[in-house]
């Protein structure tokens, strides 16, 4: 090496390796952590209203809280054939979720833990990391295995898989981990079984509302639905609708890239179960019952916004029970931010001014989806001012979901500090 | 702006590539067809490490005179390296994305000299 060259060495060189998925969050998300240090380090509050942390690697620890003896013998065996989530009835299609290995966090995890026999511990430490890392104080987690139970044939299947994943994630996991929150999800085919969840998992105290996947074909607006809105909204906490992706719709089979279901299927969902709750007039019936619309983005909002508008004007003998504009109750909901469409921004702004994002819009990232956002995603949106960042990264849900204003994550400099030492030792 | 030597080029398999940490910036060094690109390790999507995703070959549409499509192909030509936080692909060439090309990757100058590979880093 010529000495002129060799004097321009400057500080040490560190060689970074390929992402895979057994790659730790922690360096994952690495960039996430510097994100984190320059845009919002100050920020009172950051909540992440949806995330995952695959659970299928904690199939196992699921099912041993399966209370019926034939399924779980089904599931079990399922298991040991190299199933990875018995009883689910996956779509052969959800398969192309991480592109073909394109997104390994999207396969994953399968990074190293330091306490894999202790039951749920794995789980909380690698939600753990991904809050530390992203930034976040509050994470409220959600099982995506279970987004499209809502279409398995066997009844049975889903109440039983709701009542064992609500019994492992109030039992093991979030009495392991304050910063987690979770959602009891409702096993919508069967309303009887719906109630008994609200009673049994609602009072938990960290368990901060009810989930509907969207993925099904079930009429919100039925009236078998009427008493357990009403215990949900005397509960004082929030109904989310969690959309999902789903190939199997009729229409929906006409697609032949995984893309184009992807880009329609989540906002279908939400798009029929908003439309029965506004035409139907349920925000009159239940005043107080708020409801949050997830993972569909932000785009469809003032599209639907528009259309139920105009058609309300011309056939209100269709929906008598309106008192305001069916864009004036939307404008009362809730919605989480992603995947959110930021190509054209002027769209976006224009969105966020309709949909009243500064105090209705809930950061979600997602993680570890493919398409999940970190909260940048908010923070460096130019049209924001400092207030509405801070709302919707973390203040417009501690007020929805009653989790409290206080710092609870590491600075993102010690974080990233710490990890680094890690690296070295 | 300091130029730094980051290893011997004879380490690097074809296509290959290999990313740095130096004084706190990332950059992806990758050989391909025999020569070198260096690209900073930053998404210009959501500042995703880009260059530590897999290197796949672009994928066409492949489609035949008459305007019907054999469906997708590989392509013989083009490799790129995959964001893996969202799998936005970069051509490893010129950096740009195969569909938008104003969507690119943040250039870094590399040289190789005596077999030793050397990089520009920005102003430190």
């Amino acid at each position: 090496m010529p000495d002129e060259i060799k004097s321009s060495l400057v500080g040490d060189i560190r060689e970074l390796q390929e992402i895979t998925a057994a790659t730790d969050t922690r360096d994952y998300l690495f960039a996430a952590a510097r994100q984190a240090e320059r845009q919002y380090d100050d920020y009172e509050v950051i909540i992440d209203v949806d995330a995952h942390t695959q659970e299928g690697r904690f199939w196992p620890e699921i099912l041993e809280f399966m209370e019926n003896d034939v399924l779980k013998h089904t599931a079990l065996n399922q298991l040991a054939g190299g199933i990875r989530t018995p009883l689910i009835n996956m779509q052969p299609g959800m398969s192309f979720q991480a592109m073909s290995g394109r997104v390994p966090h999207q396969s994953g995890p399968a990074e190293k833990v330091t306490n894999p026999e202790k039951p749920g511990a794995a789980f909380v430490e690698i939600a753990r990391r991904s809050i530390d890392f992203m930034g976040v104080d509050y994470q409220v987690v959600f099982p995506t295995s279970m987004l499209h139970l809502g279409m398995n044939p066997m009844e049975d299947i889903e109440i039983y898989l709701a009542r064992a994943y609500s019994r492992w994630m109030t039992e093991l996991v979030l009495p392991q981990e304050p910063r987690l929150a979770g959602l009891i999800y409702l096993p919508f085919n069967n309303v009887d079984e719906c109630e008994r969840m609200v009673r049994e998992f609602g009072g938990h105290p960290q368990v901060v509302g009810y989930t509907i996947c969207a993925v099904r074909h079930k009429p919100v607006h039925h009236n078998q639905y009427m008493r357990l809105y009403s215990m949900i909204e005397e509960s004082g906490k929030p109904l989310v609708f969690h959309a999902g992706p789903h190939w199997d719709d009729p229409s929906f089979s006409q697609l032949n890239r995984f893309i184009s279901m992807h880009a329609l299927s989540f906002v279908h969902y939400n798009l029929i179960h908003m439309t029965n709750w506004i035409i139907n007039a349920l925000p009159e019936r239940f005043p107080k019952l708020k409801t949050v619309w997830v993972e569909s983005g932000v785009a469809w909002v003032p599209f639907l916004m528009q259309r139920l508008d105009h058609e309300v004007l011309l056939r209100q003998s269709e929906a008598p029970g309106l008192k305001r504009m069916p864009s004036e109750y939307m404008q009362d909901m809730f919605y989480s931010s992603q995947p959110l469409e930021r190509y054209d921004l002027k769209l976006l702004e224009a969105t966020f001014d309709k949909m009243k994002a500064s105090t209705q819009l809930l950061f979600s990232s997602d993680w570890p989806h493919w398409d999940f956002d970190p909260p940048s995603s908010i923070t460096s949106l130019p049209f924001l001012d400092d207030q509405a960042k801070r709302n919707i990264l973390g203040l417009n849900a501690a007020k929805l979901f009653n989790l409290p204003i206080k710092r609870t994550r590491p600075r993102a400099a010690d974080a990233m500090a710490a990890r680094a030492a890690d690296r070295v030792s | 702006m300091p130029e730094v030597n980051i290893g011997n080029a004879s380490s690097f398999s074809d296509p290959g590539r290999k990313v740095f940490e130096v004084s706190g910036q990332e950059v992806g060094v990758f050989l391909l067809g025999g020569e070198f690109y260096a690209w900073e390790n930053r998404c210009p999507h959501l500042d995703g490490p880009a260059c530590q995703g897999r290197l796949l070959p672009l994928a066409t549409e492949a489609v035949n005179d008459d305007h019907t499509s054999r469906g997708r192909e590989f392509s013989k030509e083009h490799m790129n390296v995959v964001c893996p936080w969202h799998g936005m692909e970069f051509d490893i060439r010129t950096g740009r994305h195969p569909t938008n090309q104003a969507i690119r990757l943040r250039k870094v100058a590399v040289r190789v000299e005596h077999g030793e590979i050397y990089v520009t880093l920005r102003g430190v």
